[in-house]
């Protein structure tokens, strides 16, 4: 589904990821851990093209992203994005939030938007606040919303950079819950996140960077139980 | 007592004269923002762009509308380029002293509203265009859609304080003989040299109609703000 080949990434002088070479599965849940500054966020953004690369291969669903000659925009079409501080549009309604894309970039009629729209809220428990303004509703509700307009699009892929981070504690459950279902109907997950019980639970693969590589990567019980390299014990001693 | 008398008898007969003039004023400061407004959008996305072709030509307008007086593009328009036209082709060239206002007021507008759409559109957070573009859209419907129905509410302020100052200036164009308010108090002085009693009635209608349009623009920012109250 994912495959990422030599991945290198620059900011100026700034080396920050330094080769990257990973294959994610059709189905997979992968977590991604690591300190800060490691460039997990880096890595994923370059997945959907946020960042580019500044050399290296990326294959998504078979078409490789970084060949100029691909539109950029068909191929974010299948990659949804969940960011840290959410980045609802503040000026439209959480249905509108959800339309938007498919109505333009899909092409959806608005009846269809709007039906796909009221299914999804319905999903991620919502559906009470459709016509809720981002600033009336919560962390928690904020987040849910933009999974489901993330959702909207159909995506093959999921990326979840942080999702939780900036919530209230109580608030990360009722997130991780859609997460969490999400993975049971086998949806390609990648997921940046310090929430090492969601990594355990629901995670396929575990991988841990560091210094812009991917250090170790396995099962979690393999990378939790069982690290083998002395950088992810000195990282797993620190945050459990 | 009889100053005062006679003062105010002036100000009365003049008032309709300069209310004509106030029509006009306000005629083409809206028609020179509107215009403006449309050389502002595109300018400033020009601003903004990446591309050197739409970016160098942008910077150099609005840095020269930006770094010289009205009244010299005024005189630049209206006398110069004639003269300039006159000792190419050899034939005189005159432009309506309207259409000139319109003209220049508008190309002057458009730099100032360049900038205050650069503004609005820059301090639109990063993340909105980047939750756009992963949804698929391309750059141009993520400002359509998503950063410049943000930026239009933050640009409302700015863009009511530059109607007002253009409304202000466009009494320099009392120059080029076009009759809005500054020049009907003008020729009405010049035949009753009456000269406070006509100013001072010059100044008041500007007052009036600044505090009015200030007034307006409060109202629509507060009506603006009712979606996003946290900004
Ligand atoms: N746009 C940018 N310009 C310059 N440097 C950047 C940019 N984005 C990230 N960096 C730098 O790249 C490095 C990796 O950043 P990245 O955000 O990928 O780390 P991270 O692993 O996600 O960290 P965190 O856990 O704090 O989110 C950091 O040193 C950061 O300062
Ligand atoms: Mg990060």
């Amino acid at each position: 589904m994912i495959v990422v080949n030599n991945l290198y990434k620059s900011f100026g002088s700034l080396q920050v990821l330094k080769g990257i070479n990973e294959h994610i599965k059709p189905q997979e849940v992968v977590c991604v851990i690591g300190p800060s500054g490691s460039g997990k966020s880096t890595f994923l953004r370059c997945l959907n093209l946020l960042e580019t690369p500044t050399s290296g291969e990326i294959i998504i669903d078979g078409k490789s992203i970084t060949d100029p000659k691909n539109d950029i925009n068909k191929i974010r079409e299948e990659v949804g994005m969940v960011f840290q501080r959410f980045n609802l549009f503040p000026h439209m309604t959480a249905l509108e939030n959800i339309t938007l894309a498919p109505m333009k970039v899909r092409g959806l009629s608005k009846e269809e938007a709007v039906e796909r729209a009221k299914e999804l809220l319905a999903k991620v428990g919502l559906t009470d606040k459709a016509d809720v303004y981002p600033d009336s509703l919560s962390g928690g509700q904020q987040q849910r919303v933009a999974i489901a307009r993330a959702l909207a699009m159909r995506p093959k892929i999921m990326l979840f950079d942080e999702p939780t981070s900036a919530l209230d504690p109580e608030m990360v459950g009722e997130v991780l819950a859609v997460m969490k279902d999400l993975a049971r109907e086998g949806m390609t997950m990648v997921v940046v996140t310090h929430e090492m019980g969601f990594a355990r639970e629901v995670g396929d693969r575990v991988l841990f960077m560091d210094e812009g590589l991917i250090v170790e990567q396995g099962t979690p019980a393999e990378i939790f139980n069982n690290a083998q390299n002395e950088r992810t014990k000195a990282f797993l001693s620190k945050i459990l | 007592m009889e100053v005062l008398q006679s003062y105010l008898g002036h100000l009365i007969k003049v008032l309709p004269q300069l209310l004509t003039g106030a029509v006009l004023t306000v005629k083409i400061t809206s028609l020179s923002v509107f215009f403006g407004i449309l050389i502002g959008l595109i300018m400033a996305l020009g601003k903004l762009s990446k591309n050197p072709l739409l970016k160098i030509p942008a910077v150099i307008y609005v840095d020269f509308i930006r770094g010289t007086p009205l009244f010299v593009q005024i005189l630049l328009f209206y006398y110069g380029i004639p003269g300039l036209i006159l000792s190419i082709t050899g034939e005189t060239f005159k432009i309506e002293p309207m259409l000139a206002a319109v003209v220049v007021c508008s190309i002057n507008s458009g730099a100032y509203v360049a900038e205050i759409f650069r503004a609005g559109i820059q301090s639109i957070e990063r993340g909105q265009m980047e939750a756009a573009r992963s949804l698929g859209m391309t750059h141009n419907q993520a400002m359509r859609y998503v950063i410049l129905p943000q930026a239009f509410k933050r640009i409302v302020p700015p863009l009511g304080n530059e109607f007002i100052v253009l409304l202000k200036d466009t009494s320099l164009l009392a120059v080029i003989g076009v009759e809005e308010l500054t020049r009907k108090g003008q020729l009405y002085v010049a035949s009753t040299f009456a000269s406070f009693p006509t100013y001072i009635g010059v100044a008041l209608v500007y007052l009036v109609m600044t505090l009015t349009i200030s007034r307006l623009v409060n109202w629509t920012e507060r009506r603006l703000g009712v979606s996003d109250r946290r900004e």
